[in-house]
């Protein structure tokens, strides 16, 4: 019997992924150069439109900024977390594992309602703050970036702990003793030797939180609302409701491009820290 | 321009260290001279990297007391212990050159950078690593990655030296290098040191006094020589060295010399240890060069079936079995005549040493 080589063998699935991946992502591009919405008259108007329009690079620059301050909150919470959990005792670490998949196995819809409860007028926040006496008037969380930000950083953190935990606790813990015993404070060893360690999973999850939360459709227009436009609301818009096929294109591929441009750099990034590790 | 700071004393006392319900460390006391070298030996597990591990500040202990000097250092968290320690594994900042690696405690301990430069100079000159500065530790071998995380150590200038198994990894030249190294630069340096090992061949050539650990506890705590001739335990007796065990009897006890009459057909007298009583079972452990062959019988000397015999080194190493079925080994220097077959009676060398141990049944 002949052997058949090996890429071959990779074949049915390279077809099945050009089919599933590759066919749509080329009409996508070819439907963008049509002119109207009944995609008969080829041409670059919708590009135009769009690109002429000031109204486009507000709502590019709001999608890329809520990616880049959820980011920043998960990391905020997600580092001291990780640390945490390095520290914790194995059956601590497991309870904590737990926690931290938990939210995976739950519906992003469940997730995002949930969010609601907690973020309204009448919500869990407003309530404690305003027993605390800390404000009088229940604040606005609900259809702001704020609640927006608070709510994807819960939802999109088990993307930012585990990378982080798991390139973490491959460390050599004698690394830290070995920083002790040469008389650094828990904060230079903290700042010199784990985080510079820790760049890779860092990098990993900054480029998964990225990537899911300026893509997040349905927390992005059930906590945000219709008044907060990003790309993915504005791509619904002009699918679903005013069926313009074309223009929804064009705002896809111009998603598509600016969250790869941003996540390739910031894998390049990884890259140039990734080599330390399995040194 | 090198001061060489004054040794210090280091002593543990009455240590004791829980994992859980688990003892790791049992009541280890050890009183450390200025300028000593102290190997720790004993079998894997036995608690030696816990004991450093308390000293270096790492690990709390459940009771007992650590002082350098004569103050407890209990108290102090591991950055202010000023004790520098090398990992079995080095434990080498990966991200950071061989430069930085060295430069780290200095810089730490706000070094200005025109002296840091200086030291490392100095240091990595000492390990001979003077052309590596720039090479990340992955760029390393075993041996020089360990010079660097010596160099690490010691360019802070600790007063107190502990290294955990830091030749386990080299090849047996570099191994001896290194050892030779290591004790220069501890004299030179004027450090007290603890180096933890389970060569005991390592033990013997570089420490002062060994501490035989086993299951937590210090079993003898004495010179290298101490402990090969006069093991205090059964457990030192056989893991220091190779030995001969034979079962005896005590016939006779007269001003702390007893009378031994072996199992295997002979009698002699030797110094007897403080709980010993007539007609008690007993064990002799003799080392094998203090064995002797003979083709003569007498009153010292017992009947046995000998084995093979093989050439080590400039020794002949001979196997024989009593007629209690003992197993003995026997070393004698290699004569240029060789052995007559008709020797079938050993005997205690001249300078032999025997020790006695209680038999617990
Ligand atoms: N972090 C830990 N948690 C629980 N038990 C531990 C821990 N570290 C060590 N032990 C246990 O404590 C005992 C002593 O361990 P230690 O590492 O001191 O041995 P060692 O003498 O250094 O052995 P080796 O020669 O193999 O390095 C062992 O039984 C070990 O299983
Ligand atoms: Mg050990």
């Amino acid at each position: 019997m002949i052997k058949p080589a090996e890429w071959q063998l990779a074949l049915p699935l390279a077809l099945a992924f050009a089919s599933i991946f590759l066919a749509p992502l080329l009409m996508l591009v070819g439907v963008s150069f049509f002119n109207d919405d009944k995609i008969s008259q080829p041409g670059l108007a919708q590009w135009a439109k769009f690109l002429g329009d000031p109204f486009s690079y507000k709502v590019i620059a709001d999608t890329l900024l809520l990616g880049v301050k959820t980011v920043c909150a998960t990391i905020v919470v997600g580092y001291p977390l990780a640390l945490v959990y390095l520290d914790a005792p194995p059956r601590l670490q497991k309870v904590m594992i737990f926690v931290i998949v938990m939210p995976l196995l739950l519906s992003v819809v469940v997730r995002t309602f949930a969010w609601i409860v907690v973020l309204g007028r009448e919500g869990v926040i407003n309530q404690l703050l305003i027993s605390l006496g800390i404000i009088s008037e229940p604040l606005r969380l609900l259809q702001t970036e704020l609640g927006l930000v608070i709510s994807l950083t819960q939802i999109e953190m088990p993307l930012m702990l585990l990378p982080l935990i798991s390139v973490m606790s491959r460390l050599d813990p004698n690394l830290r003793d070995a920083s002790a015993a040469l008389g650094a404070s828990r904060w230079r060893t903290l700042f010199t030797v784990i985080v510079p360690l820790s760049m890779p999973g860092l990098v990993a999850g900054c480029l998964l939180v990225f990537a899911s939360s300026t893509t997040a459709f349905i927390s992005q227009t059930v906590i945000g609302g219709v008044r907060l436009i990003y790309l993915p609301l504005l791509i619904w818009q002009q699918s679903l409701v005013v069926f313009n096929w074309p223009f929804a294109a064009v705002v896809s591929i111009t998603l598509l491009i600016s969250v790869l441009t941003v996540v390739s750099a910031l894998s390049w990034l990884g890259r140039r820290s990734g080599g330390y590790v399995h040194g | 321009m090198q001061s060489t700071p004054a040794a210090r004393t280091l002593d543990v006392e009455d240590l004791t260290v829980r994992y859980g319900a688990a003892l790791a460390v049992d009541g280890v006391t050890l009183a450390i001279e200025p300028g000593e070298v102290v190997a720790l030996l004993g079998p894997s597990g036995c608690g030696k990297t816990t004991l450093l591990r308390v000293i270096a500040g790492f690990v709390r202990q459940a009771s007992g007391r650590v002082r350098v000097d004569g103050a407890t250092i209990d108290h102090l968290p591991a950055n202010q212990r000023n004790i520098g320690i090398v990992f079995q594994n080095y434990a080498l900042f990966p991200h950071m050159t061989v430069a930085e690696n060295v430069a780290y405690g200095l810089r730490a301990r706000g070094v200005r950078s025109s002296e840091v430069q200086a030291r490392i100079s100095r240091f990595l000159d000492i390990v001979q690593l003077a052309g590596f500065r720039e090479r990340l530790p992955r760029q390393l071998s075993g041996g020089q990655q360990q010079r660097v995380a010596l160099a690490r150590a010691l360019a802070v200038e600790p007063s107190i030296l502990l290294l955990d198994e830091p030749f386990a990894a080299l090849d047996r030249n570099l191994r001896l290098d290194m050892q030779i190294e290591v004790k220069r630069l501890q004299r030179t340096l004027g450090l007290t040191t603890i180096l933890v090992t389970h060569d005991q061949d390592e033990a013997m050539s570089v420490a002062d006094r060994i501490a035989v650990m086993n299951k937590g506890k210090v079993e003898q705590f004495d010179t290298p020589v101490a402990i090969y001739d006069r093991p205090q335990t059964l457990f030192v007796n056989g893991f220091i060295g190779t030995t001969n065990l034979m079962n005896g009897k005590v016939a006779a006890l007269h001003d702390g010399t007893a009378t031994v009459v072996l199992d295997a057909g002979a009698s002699f007298s030797l110094s007897a240890p403080a709980k010993i009583s007539v007609g008690a079972s007993v064990l002799i452990s003799v080392r094998p060069e203090q064995l002797a062959l003979s083709s003569v019988p007498g009153p010292g000397a017992w009947k046995i079936q000998p084995g093979l015999s093989l050439p080590l080194g400039a020794q002949l190493v001979h196997e024989a079995r009593t007629v209690d079925g003992a197993s003995l080994k026997i070393v004698e220097p290699r004569r240029a005549s060789p052995a007559d077959t008709a020797r079938v009676y050993c005997t205690l060398a001249a300078d032999a040493r025997p020790t006695l141990f209680p038999r617990s049944t």
